[in-house]
Parts: C-alpha cells; structure tokens; sequence
C-alpha cells in the first residue's frame, strides 16, 4: 500500500451552534486523486479551508507528510508543498497571466525581501512559470491581462497556479465550476496528465468526472464521513445511494 | 535612442517638459528676479516626493494611509527640535529625520495592517492625529504655534542649504532619486509580492506568502522616504508646526496621488504639480473670468474640479494623456491610410 501523505483525524468545525464539518476522517495516498463528494452543504468547501489553514478547526488533527500541520497559517502549509485552487477564481485580474503563475513560483523561491532586481525579466522565475502554464495548455495566453480570459481559462490558470509552487498535495475545490463540457474535458485531461505525479484531493459535483478520475472516493453527508472506498465499492455502498445519490442513477 | 524618443508618448513628453521646466526653474526666477517661482518650485518637488512615497504603498500596495502626513511632520522636527537646542549639523538633522520616520512607521505600522480596508484608514489616521496632538501639548516647541528655525541645516563648507537655489537642486535631485528607487522598488521581488497582496491578498497568502510582512516593510519605505522628505520642508519653510501633520495634510497627499494618476510612477509628480497650481492661480484666475471678489470662494471651484476627476478621468492626468496618446494614434493611423 502506498504511504500516506496526507492525514485528518477526528476534524470537528462549527460555525455558532450549526456544525459544518463533525468528526472527519480522511487519509489521502501518495500520488492519489481522492474524490470528495457529498450534497450540498455537506461542508466539502469547510473542509479544504481547514485542510489549506484558512480556518481553524475546533478540534483534531491534520498530518502532512507525517508532520502536524492543524494550527499552521496558510502560507506556512504553502511553502510545506500544500497549494489549493478555489471553487469561485482567485486570481489576481489585473496582472497578465504569467505574472500570476509567476507569483506562485517567486512564494517558492526563499524570501521576496529583494528590492533591486527586476523580478518580471528574471529568467530563474519565469522558466517554471513558463511550463506551469504549459501544463495547462494557456502558455499562448501568458501575455495577456488575465481579466479578459474565460471562464475556462480562468479555471486553467487557477491549476497553473498551483502547480507552479511545485506542491505534493493539490487541494481542487471544484475546478470544473461552471465549466461548458469541451471546457470540463479538457481540464478532466489536465487532472489525468498529473496523475500519479502529485497526490490531489478533488471535489466535484458532476459524477462523471469523479468516477473518471478518482482512485478513491469519500462521501460526506451533513459535516460527517460515511464512507470511504473505490469508486466501484462507493456506486455500490447502500447508505451512500440512501444518503446522497438517492434516486440519482448512476 | 532616436525610436525611444519618438515611442515617448503624450505621456512621456508631458514629464520630460515637466522635469525640465523644474529643472530650468531657478534660471527663470533669477532671469525675472521673482523668488515666487523657486519657493513653488522647490515647495512642488517636495511634495512630489511625499507624493511619490505614498503612492507606492497606496497605488502599488493599496494601503490607503490617512496618516501619511505624520512623516512630513516628524521629518520636520528631526530638524526643528535639534536646532532648537542649538544643534545645526544636517549629518544629524536628516539621519534623525529618517530614523524617526522609520521607527514611526514600523511602531504604527504593525498595528495598522492588522486591519483592513475602512479600519486601516481610520487608525493610520487615528496614528497621525496622536503625533499631531503629541506636538500640540509640548509647549517647549511651540505647541500649537509652531516652532521658527532660525537655521537651515549645516553641511560644513560643501552645501549650503542657505542658498534657496542649493536647496532647489537638492530637493529636485532627491525626487529624481526616489522616483528611481521606487521604480527599482515597485518592479522588484518584493514590489510584485505587494502588488500581488493588493490584488488579491488571500490568494497570496494561500501560495506562500506573509503578506503581512510584505506590507509592513513597504509601510516602513515609504514612511522613511516621506520623513526625509519632511526634513527638506523643515529647511525650506524655517517653520514648522503641528498643522503640517493635521489628517486633512494626508488628504491632500492622497488626492495628489488620485489626481496624478495611482500606481503610476510619474503620477504623483504631475499631481502635486497640478494641486499646488490650483492652489495658487485658481483664486486669481476665478477673480478674472467670473467677478472681483470670486477668487475668496476657490475652495468651492477646487472641490468641483476634484469630483470631476475621480467622476471622470479614470487614472487620473496619466490616464487622461494615455487616452490622448490613443486618440493620437488612432487619428495617426486613419491619416495613413
């Protein structure tokens, strides 16, 4: 069995007296995609911010590499090879795309306290960017004021992004958001060119793309886990077609 | 060089004959023996100075200080309160000016970024009204009066701060040395870091970055250019006072910067070019083309042509010659074919 990279343990999370996530129990293997699901609400979104350190759990545990990371601030698990894409696009729309790739690579880089030396020409810099945005197919766009790229696009350079911070565990939130279908391809494409390479966990909501690149699957129901398996075992797995897919045929 | 000059722009020639009209100033004034221009002038650049220090931490980092104004004021009692006690030497005037600036903005600034947006405004002005009450309350350095200084910084035999066209060139020579380290600043490493954080602070923070550190060290650059700053305007005006750090000061920084064009490097030259302007002809001209007596209500007029700025010049003068710059172009282009 692979190692693990990633471990969460007994994860609790309640906003006031509504409880988001209560009790998770996650593992995720090396060079993995381990699928989140659930319904809505079920707290996916609450449970890669504590995994990325933007909010704090109440209690629990989060292992990376065998290190605890559960009270570390963001750009602490970032530089420990954490990187997440969000769900709505979080980028910087003023910059050219290149800049914002460029960005993820200079965090990487030890410290930006350099004050002299023009950053935007730095060849050390812009190499990694370069082929980040290879990967994701928008090298042609990299001149571009990443305001006017599509949806798409947007979706593409939120994976450049991540990937150019060299990271061991990409957390996806949804990166197929409101993606057209020749869109959602193509990112599907992407997800399966890195698989193997780096260990991902990935929540979405169209089923097909799931089952088309998950190694595992979790399924979250109302802030909890109730099961963990293969895709295969999950399609088959009563209290999950009680739970969440319901009268979904799948 | 010859395709460089012709790939200025509207823009790039409207600075150069800004920078060389300054540069030209002190001729002038001696040619028409009216010292009026050369106190403008050297008024202008050091303003533009500040301008240009504000301008990086609020058009490239979108820190919007209200407090910016307290580094004038503290720059300038770097100089005043030494000379008071009979201090002269300008070797300890200016280092004293920056460290003071410096050690303001790094004290202040590390309480003020942990806020956000409204709150970073109010408590960065919160910061510089407590220095400015701070002046208010010592009365061996004049309260609220002020405090005259009866001599310019001393430079032993080499400067002499004295001479107002020394002074000139001094100050007009530090701008230029500011804009280039700012440049140098803002296409840095650590300029994008800002930049980035301006943009979209959270997504910077979820790559790797403290963004926090970043703002703060920014905050303390461009405190301490701005302290110097205050130290030449020390010696300029021979008189100092706490109104020079009032918050109504640092508004008027940040409208220079608006009105110059944020984010720009030049804008803020141009902007605290076309403030002071307003602020000395708009009174006669408004008393030439409406009635004898008008000129009295130029605050009024003032306050419309602001408005009318932010409303409609997006970007400011910069933004506005970019857009003469393509309507050139476009005029340019239609002509050839």
């Amino acid at each position: 069995m692979n190692k693990l990279i990633l471990e969460v343990s007994d994860l609790c999370k309640s906003y006031g007296g509504v409880v988001a996530i209560n009790r998770v129990n996650l593992d995720i293997r090396q060079g993995e995609i381990h699928a989140v699901i659930g319904p809505n609400g079920a707290g996916k979104t609450t449970l890669i911010s504590q995994l990325a350190g933007e909010q704090m759990p109440d209690s629990g545990r989060i292992e990376f590499q065998g290190q605890d990371i559960t009270y570390l601030p963001p750009h602490a698990r970032a530089l420990r090879g954490v990187a997440r894409s969000f769900q709505i696009t979080s980028i910087v729309h003023d910059l050219p795309v290149i800049e914002n790739v460029l960005l993820s690579v200079l965090a990487m880089a030890g410290h930006s306290f350099r004050f002299w030396k023009p950053a935007r020409t730095d060849q050390d810099l812009l190499e990694p960017a370069m082929e980040a945005l290879r990967r994701v197919s928008l090298d042609a766009r990299a001149y571009d004021i990443s305001r006017y790229l599509s949806h798409g696009e947007h979706r593409q350079l939120e994976i450049a992004m991540a990937l150019a911070a060299n990271p061991e565990l990409l957390l996806l939130d949804e990166p197929m958001a409101g993606m057209g279908t020749e869109e959602s391809t193509l990112m599907v494409e992407i997800l399966s060119s890195l698989k193997g390479e780096k260990s991902m966990l990935l929540i979405e909501h169209d089923m097909d793309v799931v089952f088309a690149l998950a190694d595992r699957i979790t399924v979250l129901v109302n802030g909890a886990t109730i099961a963990t398996g293969a895709p295969e075992e999950i399609k088959n797995n009563d209290d999950v077609r009680k739970a969440y897919l319901g009268d979904e045929d799948i | 060089m010859l395709n460089s000059i012709s790939n200025m722009g509207v823009r790039g020639w409207v600075i150069a004959m800004v920078l060389a009209a300054l540069a030209l100033l002190p001729a002038f004034a001696a040619y028409t023996d009216n010292s009026f221009y050369l106190d403008v002038g050297t008024r202008l650049v050091i303003l533009a100075m500040a301008a240009v220090s504000l301008n990086l931490i609020l058009g490239n980092g979108g820190m919007i200080s209200l407090g910016h104004a307290g580094f004038v004021g503290i720059g300038s009692y770097a100089v005043g309160i030494p000379a008071y006690h009979g201090v002269q030497d300008g070797l300890i005037h200016f280092p004293l000016a920056i460290a003071a600036a410096a050690l303001f903005a790094l004290i202040t600034g590390a309480i003020c970024l942990r806020t956000k947006g409204v709150n970073f405004i109010m408590i960065t002005m919160a910061f510089s009204q407590m220095a400015f009450f701070g002046f208010v309350s010592i009365e061996e350095y004049g309260g609220d009066d002020g405090l005259v200084i009866e001599m310019r910084s001393q430079f032993g035999d080499w400067i002499d701060l004295e001479n107002n066209v020394t002074l000139f060139y001094l100050s007009f020579l530090s701008l230029l040395a500011v804009i280039y380290l700012v440049h140098r600043i803002v296409n840095s490493r650590f300029g994008m870091v800002i930049a980035g954080a301006k943009g979209n602070e959270r997504r910077m923070q979820s790559i790797g970055f403290n963004t926090y550190r970043y703002q703060l060290v920014g905050y303390v650059i461009a405190g301490t250019i701005c302290g110097y700053a205050g130290a030449l305007l020390g010696n300029f005006t021979s008189f100092i006072a706490p109104e020079m750090m009032d918050w109504s000061r640092s508004g008027e920084m940040i409208f220079m910067v608006v009105l110059g064009g944020s984010g720009t490097l030049f804008g803020p030259v141009l902007g605290a070019a076309a403030f002071l302007l307003l602020e000395e002809y708009l009174s006669p001209l408004l008393d030439f083309f409406l009635y004898e007596g008008a000129g009295i209500y130029w605050h009024f007029s003032f306050g419309i042509i602001l408005i009318l700025v932010v409303l409609f010049a997006k970007g400011g003068i910069s933004g506005l010659l970019d857009r003469l710059e393509e309507f050139r172009l476009r005029r340019k282009r239609g002509s050839d074919e």
